[in-house]
């Protein structure tokens, strides 16, 4: 179990990873290893190049501007968890990061490598879907920037083209006070969940909900927002039978089914993992009193 | 066509200097190159947690990084814990007296790990502990001594302060 010969780039600019991805072919981008280094010791992945993104300080950046938090691709799993701007901005990616792994993966872990590895799974994809957070990509073509919504395009394939490389995101945090809740179900501790579910929730001056944000993670080949229910629960009073209602609304979700877990487990645990984690998010609001 | 390249890092305080594959991840480089076998290679995919090591203070899976990406780094093993004078770390103390190993084999990687999450936890209680060693496997299941000489240690390690 060792990786195959390949030639090594550690590139330290976005000009030099630019350069070298417009020239090589079967190349694969190694930001904190955590997947790619396994598949390579098993041989899953053979490529003939591989370009670091490790020495590129350009993608290390974490920063609010303009009201958005902006994240480089490189940044490790361990930074966003310790970061105080994520704490007051977006306390719901550190909750979500708590599942990840385990503390040794999450420092070398980073998100841009979460996002483009886009394991069906993976708690960080779920929370840049809870935000509809804008991906930075760059290439020999120049810059572009993609909705999450249109990130990904199949089973753990995100909207890259093969000389191109995320180069960071921006999260809007939502301004007005709100709540927020992220819970998985997993076999293990630090396992991939089974399903996660992240929300977001704000309340008007009224009680009733202003507008919501829910996002799952496992049940599809890619994290999916349950929109209809966002939108039915908007203008309405918190209470048992609206959250049955949006529980409802999950089970319905198509389901991923494998060896382990049924479809059925998932739709199951969709709906009862959204029901708690919309409470949760409620109560943090200051909504909880008739749920 | 494997390609090599020179770096230079510190391994338990010593500056070291090698030619290696880029290929060879840090595990590898540690036990062959430099012949520090107490860094233990069990899943080489990043489940088992044994080869757990410290570069720059942070615990990672020396199987999930290339040695090449160590360049420049100060890397501490478990050969590094104890003072040069042999004085063992509180946490091999602990693991000593507590009967914290049977046969060693994911020793490596909860002292090390132990190491890092105490020095930033001091006030560690038994479910922290239990957790940040969730990612350490150990087959014999001596987690129960394990836990407990984690606990002792951190006593110790904040009485020391």
């Amino acid at each position: 179990m060792k990786p195959a010969p390949f030639a090594y780039h550690d590139p330290r600019t976005l000009d030099d990873l630019v350069g070298i991805l417009g020239q090589v072919e079967n190349a694969k981008l190694l930001a904190g290893g955590q997947s790619l280094m396994p598949m390579l010791n098993m041989r899953y992945v053979i490529p003939d190049h591989v370009v670091d993104l490790n020495r590129i300080p350009e993608l290390s950046h974490l920063a609010e501007s303009d009201g958005l938090i902006e994240i480089g691709a490189t940044v490790r799993q361990a930074a966003l968890e310790r970061s105080a701007l994520i704490a007051a901005r977006c306390p719901v990616m550190q909750e979500a990061l708590g599942c990840v792994g385990h503390f040794q993966t999450r420092n070398r872990g980073t998100i841009g490598g979460s996002l483009s590895h886009l394991d069906p799974a993976a708690e960080l994809p779920g929370i840049a879907a809870l935000y509809d957070a804008t991906l930075h990509v760059a290439g020999p073509r120049g810059r572009r920037d993609v909705a999450f919504a249109d990130w990904g395009l199949s089973y753990m394939t995100p909207n890259l083209a093969p000389d191109e490389a995320l180069i960071g995101l921006s999260l809007t945090p939502w301004r007005e006070p709100h709540g927020a809740a992220f819970l998985e179900f997993a076999r293990r501790h630090g396992d991939f969940a089974i399903v996660g579910v992240a929300c977001l929730v704000a309340l008007d001056g009224a009680g009733c909900v202003q507008r919501a944000a829910i996002s799952l993670v496992g049940v599809d080949v890619k994290p999916v927002r349950l929109r209809a229910a966002e939108v039915a629960i908007a203008g309405v009073a918190p209470s048992a039978e609206v959250l049955a209602e949006v529980a409802a609304m999950a089970r319905r979700l198509d389901c991923l089914s494998d060896t382990h877990v049924s479809a059925a487990y998932r739709q199951r645990l969709a709906a009862t993992l959204t029901r708690r984690a919309l409470a949760l998010a409620l109560a943090r609001a200051g909504g909880g009193h008739d749920v | 066509m494997s390609e090599k390249r020179r770096i230079s890092l510190t391994v338990n305080g010593k500056a070291v200097e090698r030619e290696v594959e880029t290929r060879t991840h840090l595990a590898d480089f540690l036990r062959h190159e430099i012949g520090l076998t107490g860094t233990h290679v069990g899943c080489e995919h990043g489940v088992c947690g044994a080869c757990t090591v410290l570069v720059d203070g942070a615990a990672v899976r020396s199987c999930l990084m290339l040695a090449v990406q160590a360049d420049g780094a100060a890397v501490t093993t478990v050969e590094g814990l104890a003072r040069p004078d042999g004085t063992l770390h509180p946490l091999q103390t602990a693991f000593w007296e507590h009967h914290g190993l049977q046969c060693g084999f994911c020793t490596p990687g909860m002292l090390t790990s132990l190491a890092a999450y105490l020095e930033a936890h001091p006030n560690a209680d038994e479910p922290d502990i239990r957790r940040a060693i969730s990612g350490n496997i150990c087959r014999c299941t001596g987690y129960q001594n394990i836990v407990a000489a984690a606990l002792d240690a951190a006593r110790v390690m904040r009485e020391g302060r």
